[in-house]
């Protein structure tokens, strides 16, 4: 994938994966099908004062395929349940000024969305329900609206693993395992 | 040039004499933990990965210990149990500790050291942020996700970026009224909840030479609250007097050398601190019980793996000794042999049973992370509206206990047993 392009949900700074997916939540398998599923309608459900609420009422995907993020985002638990439940919901990219290490290793060991770092903050510049195209080939994200564009910096490796579909169908592609 | 301990561990477990921080290498796994809340993905992606008549990588370096949701009537909490059971049996694992047992245990983070699993010189990777509280017995301890923990499952190893270190020096013995809690509550406060965020944080000096092995626990505990990729803690005879106990199987001790390079330097003069809180909503929001004092209370709880050990409960005890509580205050000991220690264990000739009853606290729960993290609705403790909550716990994000509409204040057993018996935040000093 290297264009990702939809509406946005900006939040703020230390978003912890106690609200991404709380954890009275974390009965649900996300191997299991139905249930990872189920972790999707969850997603962010833990903010405080949600408005909109990122999955709307009833819902099992959100509007928002891209969240905008400040510092330290998926801080807290190690729950892979987190970026699970983001993927699950249809989150395709996460775009934060940092992330917390455990959060960032999760979302590429599972592929579920990019973690992209923004190095300036960028949720100044963008409002919930505005669109936005991520370019992940070029680094940048554009404000559908102004025609703003901002660099981003490159996920590297990280990008390919991703592409593939996590850690070990990347391993599975690359030879590394055997199918 | 000299290398610190977290470096040598992973020179050793990856086949090297020296290692830079910022390498990415393969590291030998000496235990993997798990739990009933990850327990059964990482079980569905090994399966799934490796197909379903696998085998583990060592039947004796995978401990299993269901600890968060224990005793709900959650039948998904409970069918989570029995995927353990199976992957158990089936596997032939070692070390598995099943709450319909005797052989329960509770708490991951506690019980880990008091089955002997926690050794000098090794890596062990657990499903849980708070696996870095090992750190305190001279290990390279971290949490993992899911999809690594299976992947180690296979192949007994993972790809791990070298840590640089920051260093902590703790200068002066602990004042009377002041816990290890403190420190790092105060730690995490200078630095912020990222101040650490890919580090190593590594503890030393006077202080840390005069702690307890459940002292540094603590410490080590929260370092990921500040971002930390581990906390460490060089071993001396207080650790080995703790494993040897527990443990026959040898380990090797690992020292950062003198001439070591550090990323940076915080010295703590311990002596100085005041008793504290951590203030919703983030273990970051330092403040020292002074600035809090006329803040009211709903609740007091005492438990987790940061704050219900033993010695946590004695020193609640200490204060709450012949007083009365004038909030609820929940007591939920980590493990079952604390317990059991809270019986035997005294106080002024009185066993600590004795004292939390007659203070008026509730009854004890059985051990588990219990309402730490909020958890299914019949959790013993969970914040169900607009509750004020003092606790030993580790974080205070909103909803960490349950409803997003509670606060959470953190703080040392000492503040939250003197907070318990005021109604509002106070000074474990006017108890002591």
């Amino acid at each position: 994938m290297n264009v990702i392009e939809g509406k946005v949900y900006v939040l703020g700074d230390n978003i912890d994966t106690d609200q991404i997916i709380p954890a009275q939540y974390l009965n649900l398998v996300p191997t299991i099908p139905e249930e990872y599923r189920e972790l999707g309608r969850y997603a962010l459900i833990g903010l405080p004062n949600a408005d909109p609420p990122f999955v709307a009422e009833g819902a099992y995907q959100t509007e928002f395929p891209i969240i905008i993020g400040g510092e330290n985002f998926g801080c807290g638990s190690s729950r892979e349940h987190a970026p699970v439940a983001l993927g699950a919901a249809g989150v395709k990219a996460v775009v934060a000024k940092s992330f917390a290490r455990i959060f960032f290793r999760n979302s590429i060991a599972t592929g579920e969305l990019y973690p992209v770092e923004s190095g300036a903050p960028l949720r100044t510049l963008f409002k919930t329900g505005e669109t936005a195209r991520l370019d992940l080939d070029a680094n940048t994200i554009e404000h559908a609206g102004t025609g703003a564009s901002h660099d981003l910096i490159a996920l590297g490796d990280a990008r390919h693993v991703i592409d593939a579909g996590g850690i070990f169908a990347y391993a599975r592609k690359k030879g590394m395992i055997k199918s | 040039m000299g290398q610190t301990i977290t470096e040598k561990i992973f020179a050793s477990h990856s086949g090297r004499d020296t290692i830079t921080p910022g390498a990415n290498v393969w590291v030998d796994v000496d235990v993997l933990m798990t739990h009933d809340v990850c327990g059964p993905g990482t079980i569905g992606v090994f399966e799934r990965e490796f197909g379903t008549d696998a085998r583990v990588f060592d039947t004796d370096k995978v401990v299993i210990i269901p600890d968060h949701y224990i005793f709900t009537q959650d039948k998904m909490c409970r069918r989570n149990v029995d995927i353990l059971r199976e992957f158990v049996k089936k596997q032939n694992i070692t070390y598995f500790y099943d709450p319909a047992t005797d052989d329960y245990k509770g708490v991951c983070h506690i019980a880990l050291p008091e089955e002997g699993h926690t050794r000098p010189g090794e890596v062990l990777l657990g499903t849980d942020s708070h696996t870095c509280t090992a750190g305190a017995f001279g290990e390279f301890a971290t949490g993992i996700g899911n999809t690594d923990a299976g992947f180690v499952l296979g192949t007994g190893k993972l790809l791990l970026k070298v840590p640089p270190t920051m260093r902590f020096v703790l200068d002066g013995e602990l004042p009377p009224y002041l816990m290890a809690k403190d420190v790092i509550l105060r730690i995490i406060g200078e630095i912020g909840v990222a101040g650490a965020t890919y580090r190593a944080m590594e503890f030393c000096g006077s202080g840390v030479d005069a702690m307890t092995i459940e002292d540094r626990m603590t410490i080590c505990n929260m370092a990921i609250e500040a971002g930390g990729k581990n906390g460490i803690i060089a071993p001396d005879d207080v650790t080995r007097a703790y494993v040897t106990a527990r443990t026959d199987k040898p380990f090797t001790e690992f020292f950062s050398d003198p001439d070591a390079h550090y990323y940076s330097e915080h010295v703590i003069k311990v002596a100085e601190l005041s008793p504290s809180v951590a203030r919703p909503h983030s273990p970051d929001n330092y403040a020292p019980v002074e600035d809090c004092a006329d803040t009211r209370i709903d609740r007091a709880y005492v438990g987790s793996c940061t704050g219900g050990k033993l010695s946590d409960f004695i020193a609640a005890a200490q204060i709450l000794n012949g007083r009365q509580v004038v909030v609820d205050t929940y007591l939920v000991p980590a493990t079952a042999e604390v317990k059991d220690a809270l019986e035997t264990t005294m106080v002024d000739g009185k066993p600590l049973t004795q004292i939390f009853a007659e203070a008026g606290c509730l009854p004890i729960a059985p051990p588990s992370c219990a309402a730490c993290l909020g958890g299914p609705m019949d959790t013993f403790g969970r914040a169900m509206g607009e509750e004020v909550i003092i606790s030993t716990t580790n974080r205070n994000f909103p909803g960490r206990m349950g409803s997003r509409s509670a606060s959470v204040f953190l703080a040392s057993p000492y503040t939250v047993a003197a907070s318990a018996l005021r109604g509002t935040i106070a000074d474990p000093r006017e108890f002591l």
